[in-house]
């Protein structure tokens, strides 16, 4: 990687490559590396759910002329530890005429998922757990398992509420999963590949939202509004609407298995808002202009994992902005948005961007 | 009514009358459904306030209220039965919409049948309860009906009587649901069913076929616990029905109680009392906003509504000495003066009301996804409104011009200056506006109240023990949700022989089958808020 910002992550992992390997033979040293690698994401994964969850309760507390938590610790910093700590220590109510094993299995499901596409984000220069050339396949790819685990959590938990949770929430998904994977298409129809350190590169002087301007923004706005449908949250979070379906699929679950749904819900959140800054605001790469050497170089003081998480959460604001402002769609419309507007809308676009990168109307790349 | 109590016994020679403010008219059992019939299509009493059943002892029946939505008239028609030990009576479920659910009350009480009402079931109590509590010779006793540490117990079935041509009685027990149905209860523990009411809904898919209403869950028995107090304590169990119309409850069965005690009302005390309930609308306006607006997902609308309320609760606490559950009216007037610093506080509420109505407009009503799940959403045509006898805002909604305040001014509504909110589309964001735009109103009448507020005495003298002169008496008020009617039978002692309160809340909830068939269970969320029911208001 080259040196677009201060930090480069390539440099220290080749280093601790080579220094493990002088010290004992590559098979260990590969393993060993590889279990770094599993407990370094999960420890991340489980920090940035702690902090989202705080960081929504912040910012919906805000909008509702609330303080919100501000007990646990200095500004209440501390709440999500001990909401986790109370999480964790809470019993695993076993219930009587359910199918035991998928309804154990769900909660996994859920959180595998979640946690495969996580692994994907670029999260920094040359700090990425997996990078290979069908990055952005394989984010949707996993992306789609989850919608299995939520099936199943409904289906398996013999309750009518979470069985209606689940098939709504499988109608949604599925149905959303096109527009997502569409307007991801159309940006990877515009970076001309599927690697993400290949994507993120291409976006060195114009980050894609500016480079490919009209269908750009049309691809954003859509991937705005499907990624929060994916994700479940409002004003598409019919699977779990409270006030219709008491808590949707996950009314039966308790203790971890609970905690499991409502973490992956939360990073969910996170990897939409991460793909959406990958696919359109040049990941971690600092806002650049092609000549403005000196204007480059000072951005290129700011750390990339500062720049990815900062646009990230950024994006995420803007969701649980629109979650915090309207109220819930009914089932239909739902469904009407996807199919009639969303995906026609989605099917145009990708057009005009074959043309555009046909035709070369866009600005340098 | 000379001439109404003229007609009548021209076509029902039958019928005799008594004397009193309202027409009551005596007619035997079997031209019970003729008359009102006739006084339904003919006389245009096109609304059924309520069926108050009654055990005189000696004689068993009910009173129907009866009022015309064009002339503003009320009747009240009387019929009895002597037989004790299987008492019955025709029905007029036919006539009147609503009329099935309250005969279903008075039978949950009295053991009345009514003979041809399709659903003859107990309303609110459970179906294995030995007894008709408020007949005069129930016995309490707890042994006959201890409390069930078991699952509730319940029946697919329902009861019907049914009359045939030639004169006998054929008793039936249909099913309620089809065999096939899928049935999903909401309720009684469900975040929206805004207390503890239960829906049994039958589903196909996510559409709603029909939905059957349990109510009783916190029934207390109210108007037979008033059958052993005095008049002045019986005002304490007011603000326990419709918690946010505490203020208009109280003054309607103080209203009651003055009129039959003959008690004139300081000027003073009826102005304050004014000013109490339409400070209670804005507050109960707001939580209905809020709420309803939580129960379709926009959380945030609970907050700025909530914001209102809570400055309309501090007043509360300043002048009545709590937040809820307010004591404040009393047989006379007031239980004591204005606090000190009331004026100026109702009128730094008021310099509030027009930017949040505004803001609430801008946030919600505006806004495509709320346009999308509100409008034509739950509609309920001007008729079948008064037929249910939905009143208050929803019934306003659908055209019908029902505001008591207007139509049978009491206390000082006469000399206000203010309009009833109507639209006609009878759907849930006719509902939704009407209460939105009803703040403005009630801003409007306190805004006019603050000038006029005389000095003066805030409750008259009234005797220590008070008593009633034999008869019975009968006043509506508007509540915050609909007209509050009290009917009050006196035999002459300090409490009352019967005391029944007519709640908006009931049809309400009743109403809620007939505009959700057909809709998503979304829209029951949405219906069943727009309708704005309270449960203890139903479960009396």
């Amino acid at each position: 990687m080259s040196n677009y910002t201060i930090d480069n992550f390539s440099s220290l992992s080749t280093w601790f490559d080579t220094m493990l390997n002088s010290y004992m033979p590559s098979w260990l040293a590969t393993t060993l590396e590889c279990l770094l690698v599993g407990v370094g994401l999960l420890l991340v994964y489980s920090v940035l759910a702690l902090f989202y969850i705080l960081y929504e309760r912040k910012i919906c507390a805000y909008f509702q002329c609330r303080l919100g938590p501000n007990r646990v610790g200095p500004w209440g910093l501390l709440q999500s530890v001990a909401d986790m700590f109370k999480i964790l220590i809470k019993e695993l109510i076993s219930l009587n005429h359910i199918d035991k094993f998928l309804f154990a299995l769900a909660p996994y499901l859920v959180i595998v998922a979640s946690m495969l596409c996580f692994a994907v984000l670029p999260w920094g220069n040359g700090l990425q757990f997996i990078d290979f050339n069908i990055g952005v396949f394989f984010l949707i790819a996993c992306s789609s398992i989850g919608v299995l685990g939520i099936l199943l959590a409904g289906w398996s938990s013999n309750n009518k509420f979470t069985l209606i949770g689940a098939l709504r929430s499988g109608a949604q998904m599925i149905s959303y999963e096109l527009s997502v994977g569409l307007s991801i298409l159309t940006m990877v129809v515009f970076a001309g590949t599927l690697d993400v350190g290949k994507i993120v590169e291409a976006q060195a002087d114009h980050w894609f939202i500016f480079s490919a301007h009209i269908p750009a923004l049309i691809a954003f706005v859509i991937y705005l509004i499907a990624g929060t449908a994916e994700t479940n949250r409002g004003p598409f979070d019919l699977p779990e609407a409270e006030s219709e379906l008491t808590a949707g699929y996950h009314t039966e679950y308790s203790g971890i298995h609970f905690g499991f749904f409502y973490l992956a819900e939360y990073l969910n959140l996170f990897v939409v808002s991460g793909v959406a800054t990958l696919m359109f605001l040049g990941g971690w790469m600092p806002f650049r202009v092609a000549g403005w050497d000196g204007f480059n170089e000072i951005m290129g003081y700011i750390p990339s994992v500062v720049w990815f998480l900062g646009k990230t959460f950024v994006i995420s604001f803007i969701i649980i902005w629109f979650k915090w402002t309207y109220p819930r769609l009914r089932i239909d419309q739902l469904l009407s948005l996807e199919w009639k507007y969303l995906l026609p809308i989605n099917l145009v676009n990708l057009v005009l961007m074959v043309f555009i990168v046909v035709e070369g109307l866009y600005f340098g790349k | 009514m000379a001439n109404l109590q003229e007609t009548i016994s021209a076509k029902f020679p039958e019928a005799t009358f008594g004397e009193g403010e309202i027409l009551p008219v005596n007619i035997p059992d079997a031209k019970l459904h003729d008359l009102v019939k006739w006084l339904r299509d003919e006389q245009k009493f096109d609304f059924l306030v309520t069926i108050v059943g009654m055990d005189w002892v000696s004689s068993m029946g009910c009173v129907y209220y009866l009022n015309s939505t064009t002339t503003g008239q009320y009747i009240s028609i009387r019929t009895e039965t002597t037989d004790r030990d299987n008492p019955m009576l025709h029905s007029i479920a036919d006539l009147y919409h609503i009329a099935g659910i309250y005969e279903r009350e008075v039978y949950d009480f009295y053991g009345i049948i009514f003979v041809n009402n399709p659903d003859m079931r107990r309303l609110f109590l459970n179906i294995d309860w030995v007894g008709y509590p408020l007949r005069k010779d129930y016995d309490a006793t707890p042994e006959i009906n201890p409390v069930s540490v078991e699952n509730e117990r319940q029946t697919d079935h329902t009861d019907v009587w049914e009359e045939r041509p030639d004169g006998t009685i054929k008793h039936s027990r249909p099913r309620i649901f089809a065999e096939d149905d899928f049935v999903v209860n909401i309720g009684p523990q469900h975040p929206s069913t805004h207390g503890v009411l239960r829906f049994r809904t039958a589903l196909d898919g996510e559409t709603i076929k029909k939905i059957d209403v349990y109510m009783g869950y916190i029934h207390r028995g109210v108007e037979k616990l008033c059958e052993d107090l005095t008049y002045p304590q019986t005002l304490h169990f007011m603000d326990r029905l419709d918690y946010f119309s505490a203020h208009n409850y109280h003054h309607g069965l103080c209203l009651a109680i003055e009129k039959a005690a003959g008690i004139e009302v300081p000027r003073r005390a009826q102005v304050i009392r004014v000013m109490m309930d339409e400070l209670s609308r804005i507050a109960s306006h707001c939580l209905f906003i809020g709420t309803f607006c939580m129960d379709l997902g926009a959380t945030t609308m609970l907050f700025y509504a909530l914001r209102v309320r809570e400055q309309i609760l501090d007043i509360m606490d300043k002048t009545c000495g709590a937040r809820m559950t307010f004591n404040y009216a009393c047989i006379g007037g007031v239980m004591q003066d204005l606090a000190p610093d009331f004026v100026q506080d109702v009128q730094a509420l008021l310099d509030t009301i027009d930017r949040n109505y505004k803001e609430y407009n801008k946030l919600f009503t505006g806004n495509v996804i709320a346009q999308n799940r509100l409008c034509n959403v739950g509609v309920l045509s001007h008729d079948d409104a008064i037929s249910y006898g939905i009143t208050g805002p929803s019934g306003r909604a659908s055209g019908w011009a029902c505001d008591v305040r207007k139509t049978h001014p009491y206390a000082v509504y006469n000399e206000l200056d203010f309009e009833q909110v109507i639209r006609t589309e009878g759907d849930s964001m006719a509902r939704f506006r009407n209460r939105v735009d009803e703040l403005l109103q009630s801003k409007h009448i306190l805004e006019q109240l603050l000038t006029m507020l005389p000095e003066g005495d805030y409750c008259a003298k009234v005797p220590k023990v008070l008593k009633l002169p034999q008869g019975h008496w009968f006043q509506v008020v508007e509540g915050c949700r609909g007209v509050f009617g009290v009917y009050i039978e006196s035999n002459g002692t300090t409490k009352p022989f019967r005391l029944k309160l007519a709640t908006p809340s009931l049809p309400a909830a009743a109403v809620v089958d007939h505009i959700t068939s057909g809709q998503k269970i979304a829209d029951l969320i949405t219906i069943g808020g727009s309708m704005d029911y309270i449960v203890p208001d139903m479960d009396r």
